[in-house]
C-alpha cells in the first residue's frame, strides 16, 4: 500500500472514532445544535416583531414578504456553523490530555490522521446541525427563494467554513491545557456573529462597533447566505467571504500543523 | 523456549563485573548484533534542566531491562526519546536495529508503548479500544477481532469487553493499555512505571503477564520507581540518578556490591547477649531487644559458622533472621542519598551544577 492508501484509510478509522465519540457523548452535538434552535426561537418568536419593524425589504433581501424570520435565519445557520467548532476544540484537547495521542504518536501510522479524522468528523457534525436548524427555521416560516444553483452555492459556503473554523478550532484545543480552556477560547468565534449583521444591519449600530460589524466576517458571510437563499444583491461579499474563509483555513491549518508536529509530550 | 536460553545467556555473560558496574561514558559505542535496544551517549536537556547526560545501555533480545531511578531522574525521557516521541539533543538509539531518529516508522512498526498514564479511549468500549488498535494496524477486519477478543480473555477482561472504559478500575485499564500494546505483536515493548498506582494485587498480575510475554520472546525495557518490582522481573538492571547511569548489572550483582547483608540474632537476655557479643563479630548490638547483627553474604557457610560457634559458646539464640541489602540500600550506596531525597522539580539544582 502506498503511503496515501495509508492515509486515507487511517484517517478512516479515526473518523470511525470520533463519530462514535459524538454519538455516544451527544451533550456537545446537543449544544451546538441547542444554542442555534434557542436563539432562532429567541429572536424570531420574542423580538421578531419589534427588529422586524426597523427592515426594509433591502435588507432583508427577500422580493415579497420581507418577514424577520427571513432576515434572520441565514444568520443562525452561521451561526450553527460557528458553534459547531467548539465541540470539536474540546475533542482535540481531551484526546491530548488524556495520553492516547501519545500512543499514536509511537504507532506506525499516518501523522495527520487523527486531526483529519477529528476535522471531518466536525464538519458532517455542522452540516447535520445546519440541516436541521434550516428544518426549524423553514417549520416556523421562513421561505428562501433561491434555486437549486444557489442552495448548491451556499452549501459550498457553509462546508468552506466549517472546514476553515474546525481547523483554527483544532489549533486551539492542541494549545489548550484543559478541555475547559478549550471550550472557552471557542467562544469568541462564536461571539463574532453577534458584532455583525446576523440580527440587526450594521448601520443601525453605533460608529465604533459598526466600523468593525462592517468589516468582520460574519457579516460578508451574512450578506452572501442571504443572497444566495432569499434573492437580492450580493455583491462583493461572495468574494470576501471566500477570501476571508480561505484565509481562516490556511492559517487554522498552518497553525494546527505546526503545534501538533512540535508535539506536547507530558 | 531455546530461543530465549541462549539470549539470555548471553545477557548474562556481558554482564560488567561488579567492580566495572559503573559504565559512565566509556561504555560500548555501537549496538550489539543481538541487542533489541543499543543506545549511546544519548543527552537530552529541557531548557537549562540537563534530563539524560550521556546514557550507554544495550538490551539483548528476549530480556527485561529495567531502568530503576526516583521521581525525575530522567527515566521517562529516556523511554519517550527511545518511543520516537521527542528528539535526543546527542547521541543515537536503537531500537532493533532502526535509528529512533533517522527511521522513526520502523521503530514504531516493532515497537509497542505503555505510558506512565493510561492511554485508553474512556468513551469507547474495551473491545472498541482494541478493534481501534487493530484496524490502526491494518490487520483486517476478521484478524483484528479475532486478536481483540483473544486479548481480552487472556487479560481477563472478557466480561467487561462491552463496557466503556471509563467505567473500569485502575487496574483494568492499565490491563487494557498493555493489551492495546500488545495487539500489533511488538518486539520490543516499552513499559513506563507500569504499575505504579496499582494495588498490590493487580501488581503481581501484571508481574505475571510481563513474564509471560518475556518467555513469548518479546524484549521489555521498563522503568520502575520501585525497587523490588526490578528485583522480580529483571534480568539486567540500570540505576539513573539525575540522567545519569551510576549502576549497571543483575539485580543480585548489584546487592552483592553493597554492604548491608547481614544475620541478626536475639537472645533471652543481656548475659547470653554478652556471651554471643564474644565469640562473634558484631556489627551492631542492641541492649534493649538484646539483638546483635554479624554480617554475612546470605551463604549456608557463613550461617552454620556463626550456629556452631555459639554451640561452641553453649548460647542459645531465641531468633535468627538473615537481611539481604534490598535496593534501596543499592541507591543509598551508589548515591550517598536515599530514593527520597531527590525530587521531580529539582530546577535549581539543574542549573547551578551546570
Amino acid at each position: 500500500m502506498s503511503s496515501l492508501t495509508y492515509a486515507v484509510t487511517d484517517s478512516a478509522t479515526m473518523l470511525r472514532r470520533t463519530l462514535r465519540h459524538i454519538l455516544r457523548y451527544p451533550a456537545m452535538l446537543a449544544a451546538s445544535l441547542g444554542v442555534p434552535v434557542i436563539l432562532l426561537l429567541f429572536f424570531v418568536g420574542l423580538l421578531g416583531r419589534t427588529l422586524g419593524a426597523g427592515l426594509t425589504a433591502s435588507h432583508v433581501g427577500s422580493v415579497g414578504h420581507g418577514s424577520y424570520i427571513d432576515y434572520v435565519a441565514p444568520a443562525i445557520v452561521l451561526l450553527t456553523v460557528a458553534s459547531g467548532c467548539m465541540a470539536t476544540s474540546v475533542a482535540v484537547c481531551v484526546d491530548t490530555t488524556e495520553g492516547i495521542i501519545n500512543r499514536f504518536r509511537t504507532m506506525s501510522i499516518s501523522r495527520s490522521s487523527l486531526l483529519t479524522g477529528h476535522v471531518i468528523a466536525s464538519v458532517i457534525q455542522t452540516l447535520v446541525s445546519v440541516a436541521l436548524v434550516i428544518g426549524v427555521a423553514v417549520a416556523m416560516g421562513w421561505r428562501p427563494s433561491g434555486g437549486a444553483l444557489a442552495w448548491l452555492a451556499a452549501v459550498g459556503l457553509i462546508v468552506l467554513l466549517s472546514f476553515a473554523l474546525t481547523w483554527l478550532a483544532v489549533a486551539i484545543g492542541l494549545i489548550s491545557k484543559t478541555p475547559e480552556s478549550s471550550s472557552n477560547t471557542p467562544m469568541l468565534i462564536q461571539f463574532l456573529p453577534f458584532l455583525g449583521s446576523s440580527f440587526v444591519p450594521a448601520a443601525s449600530m453605533p460608529a465604533g462597533v459598526r466600523w468593525f460589524a462592517e468589516y468582520q466576517p460574519f457579516t460578508a458571510l451574512n450578506q452572501t447566505l442571504r443572497g444566495l437563499l432569499n434573492g437580492g444583491p450580493i455583491g462583493n461579499d461572495a468574494l470576501i467571504s471566500i477570501a476571508w474563509c480561505l484565509g481562516i483555513l490556511v492559517v487554522g491549518y498552518w497553525w494546527a500543523r505546526t503545534v501538533f508536529q512540535r508535539g506536547r509530550v507530558r | 523456549m531455546p530461543h530465549d536460553t541462549v539470549s539470555q545467556a548471553a545477557a548474562r555473560s556481558a554482564l560488567p563485573q561488579p567492580r566495572a558496574a559503573a559504565l559512565g561514558n566509556a561504555g560500548q559505542c555501537a549496538p550489539e548484533p543481538a541487542a533489541a535496544l543499543a543506545v549511546s551517549g544519548l543527552r537530552k536537556s529541557f531548557s537549562e534542566k540537563l534530563v539524560l547526560d550521556g546514557i550507554d545501555l544495550s538490551v539483548a533480545a528476549g530480556t527485561v531491562f529495567a531502568l530503576l531511578g526516583p521521581n525525575g531522574a530522567g527515566k521517562t525521557t529516556a523511554v519517550h526519546i527511545l518511543s520516537t516521541l521527542i528528539p535526543g539533543d546527542g547521541g543515537r538509539a536503537w531500537v532493533a536495529g532502526h535509528d529512533v531518529a533517522a527511521e522513526p516508522d520502523a521503530v514504531r512498526a516493532v515497537i509497542g508503548v505503555t505510558g506512565q498514564f493510561s492511554a485508553v479511549d474512556g468513551l469507547l468500549t474495551g473491545r472498541e479500544n482494541l478493534i481501534l488498535m487493530a484496524d490502526l494496524h491494518r490487520l483486517g477486519k476478521a484478524e483484528g477481532r479475532r486478536r481483540a477478543d483473544a486479548l481480552l480473555g487472556r487479560f481477563d477482561l472478557a466480561e467487561a469487553g462491552g463496557q466503556r472504559v471509563m467505567t473500569y478500575s485502575g487496574g483494568m485499564k492499565r490491563r487494557l493499555d498493555l493489551a492495546m500494546t500488545l495487539i500489533g505483536a511488538p518486539q520490543v515493548i516499552f513499559l513506563d512505571e507500569p504499575t505504579t498506582g496499582l494495588d498490590p494485587r493487580s501488581r503481581r498480575e501484571l508481574w505475571r503477564i510481563i513474564r509471560e510475554l518475556v518467555a513469548d520472546g518479546v524484549t521489555i525495557f521498563l522503568t520502575t520507581q520501585y525497587l523490588e518490582e526490578a528485583d522480580q522481573l529483571a534480568d539486567q538492571v540500570a540505576v539513573l540518578d539525575q540522567g545519569r547511569i551510576v549502576a549497571h548489572g543483575s539485580p543480585a550483582e548489584l546487592k552483592r556490591r553493597v554492604p548491608g547483608g547481614h544475620i541478626s540474632l536475639r537472645f533471652a537476655d543481656p548475659e547470653a547477649l554478652d556471651r554471643a557479643a564474644d565469640c562473634l563479630d558484631v556489627s551492631a548490638r542492641d541492649d534493649e531487644t538484646f539483638t546483635i547483627q554479624v554480617p554475612s553474604d546470605g551463604a549456608v557457610r557463613a550461617l552454620r559458622s556463626v550456629l556452631d560457634r555459639l554451640d561452641a559458646a553453649g548460647v542459645e539464640a531465641e531468633e535468627l533472621s538473615v537481611h539481604m541489602p534490598d535496593l534501596d540500600d543499592v541507591f543509598l550506596a551508589l548515591t550517598g542519598r536515599g530514593t527520597e531525597e531527590t525530587h521531580e522539580n529539582d530546577s535549581a539544582e539543574g542549573t547551578t551544577a551546570s
